[in-house]
């Protein structure tokens, strides 16, 4: 079924078709039409689902670690703020394991107060041991609230699905509904691996030791280190587990591709723009409107920012010459973490493998890797123009870009 | 030693004596008990076990008179602070790891299980 809604009802209408059990959300700008959405269903029966009406975002994802603990699917959804306000439990719902799945309507984050749309809230978040994915358009966003589960549930580590405050969550566009039957098909009810049962008591997640202990049925468990080197393991078993899904899907509903990243006209490209979420649809016109004047240029989308897709990026953008990340956040001090990412990418094994030091300025073609420049827009909704996009790249192409602050838009 | 095999890849603390280890070797201060004044054993019947109740470890047990397990007990003192009689005192663990020859038992007596 074909539907023109905004992307806050696409997500809501992912989260039912996945038959999430457990909602608990605390409504904050921009996400707050999603869950009164969700509350909605539940009110009129649609949707067989508890929803917790919680007094703070703390609040919601302890009660979605407490749901998942007992082997529910759960649900939350928020935004800057809030999401900084369960920032805690964020870093506790993926050492616990619970395979949650959390909307991230992404806007800015205070102070000042701004409820427009940037990256920073989600990306301030990169380190918890979540897995994060980011949205273009209202398909995406409902087709990424079903992968997530199925990703969340195949790996028992919670996701974030990621899509920008306002352009897409209160915007109105078409997408296709997936079909009740074939989602059934697609992500079958949660079976957890292990979930609270009374008849069996255990407390989860109590100190556990640095090193190694025998339990009381005389196991070797694990201690700290060995729990959170399991999570990293299978953060990075990740990468293939999420393209898996994304065939999968495929085969179903006969849409998707790369679950990582995500080209446009980059095959023979000198140079390539990368960037996360709606914007990198935005750049698609730049670079038609840029491949017209000549340029050789494409767009990478950064489809799963966590766990990184370091050798699908490097091997994308190695043959260009050059690299622009354009960042809607940024690691306040140095620069964007994207772009800090990608460097690295680039620096590691795949660079020492090309026989040659890595980040030459202008190496590309001779063999070394491109340059790469960092550069900063729309933050706190700052308008982004496609014009503006599209003098910024010419200008850093033509290389008359100054070494000045790389802000796109800035006025001062 | 550490093994992939281990059912769990979360912590799991399980139902048992111990499943976090000997924890009575974070004891700063052991609670001592004196049958003399405890409620259970003076009146040698099934009586008060305050104690035993409020033990977060539950290395107290429910008998006449009580026991504390010192292999587990964290000494954290809210049995000594809960008695009524006073019965239960903390005393200094390297003072008593001196002179008691005998640290697990603090009955003479020996246990007596309830009925």
């Amino acid at each position: 079924m074909h539907m023109i809604e905004n992307g806050n009802v696409a997500a809501a209408l992912g989260v039912k078709l996945a038959g999430a059990q457990v909602i608990a959300a605390y409504p904050i700008t921009p996400q707050t039409p999603l869950t009164e959405k969700l509350s909605e269903f539940i009110e009129a029966g649609e949707m067989k689902a508890q929803y917790v009406p919680v007094e703070s975002e703390h609040s919601a994802l302890a009660a979605c670690i407490a749901a998942s603990s007992t082997g529910a699917r759960a649900f939350t959804a928020t935004s800057a703020n809030g999401l900084l306000y369960m920032h805690e439990q964020v870093h506790w719902a993926a050492g616990a394991r619970l395979p949650i799945v959390m909307c991230v309507v992404n806007r800015a984050v205070g102070a000042p107060w701004n409820i427009w749309n940037d990256h920073q809230d989600s990306i301030s978040q990169r380190d918890t041991g979540w897995i994060q994915m980011y949205c273009c358009d209202h398909q995406q966003i409902i087709d990424s609230v079903l992968k997530a589960f199925a990703i969340a549930e195949a790996v028992s580590i919670p996701v974030m699905v990621c899509y920008d405050g306002y352009l897409l969550s209160h915007t109105y566009m078409p997408f296709e509904v997936p079909d009740e039957d074939k989602v059934a098909r697609f992500l079958p009810p949660f079976k957890p691996s292990y979930a609270l049962d009374p008849e069996n008591p255990a407390s989860l997640n109590t100190v556990t030791l640095p090193d190694v202990r025998m339990d009381v049925a005389g196991e070797i468990a694990h201690g700290y280190m060995e729990i959170r080197y399991l999570l990293q393991e299978d953060l990075r078993a990740t990468l293939t587990v999420a393209q898996q899904v994304e065939n999968r899907f495929a085969e179903v509903f006969g849409r998707g591709g790369d679950a990582l990243i995500e080209p446009y006209r980059c095959d023979d490209a000198e140079y390539i723009v990368v960037g996360l979420g709606s914007l990198t649809y935005q750049l698609h016109d730049v670079v038609d409107t840029l491949r017209g004047e000549g340029q050789k240029i494409g767009v990478l989308g950064v489809r799963l920012y966590r766990p990184f897709p370091d050798e699908a990026i490097a091997a994308a953008v190695r043959p260009a010459r050059g690299v622009f990340v354009i960042e809607k956040a940024l690691s306040y001090g140095y620069e964007g973490a994207l772009c800090s990412d990608l460097k690295a990418a680039l620096y590691g094994r795949g660079a020492a493998a090309a026989g040659g030091a890595a980040a030459v300025e202008g190496g590309g073609s001779a063999g070394g890797a491109p340059f790469v420049r960092g550069l900063v827009a729309g933050i706190g909704g700052r308008d982004i123009r496609t014009a503006d996009l599209t003098d910024t790249l010419r200008a850093a192409i033509a290389g008359t870009l100054e070494d000045g602050p790389g802000w796109i838009g800035i006025k001062l | 030693m550490g093994t992939r095999d281990y059912r769990f890849k979360t912590s799991h603390s399980l139902s048992g004596p111990g499943d976090g280890g000997k924890t009575g070797s974070w004891r700063v201060q052991r609670p001592v008990l004196d049958v003399e004044r405890c409620t259970p054993a003076k009146r040698g019947s099934e009586a008060c076990f305050i104690c035993w109740l409020y033990c977060p470890d539950c290395v107290i047990t429910r008998t006449i008179p009580p026991t504390i397990d010192y292999e587990y007990c964290k000494g954290c003192g809210i049995c000594a602070e809960e008695c009524p009689t006073k019965a239960i005192t903390m005393i200094d663990e390297a003072d008593a790891v001196a002179t008691d020859e005998d640290p697990a038992a603090c009955s003479t007596e020996g246990p007596r299980p309830c009925t």
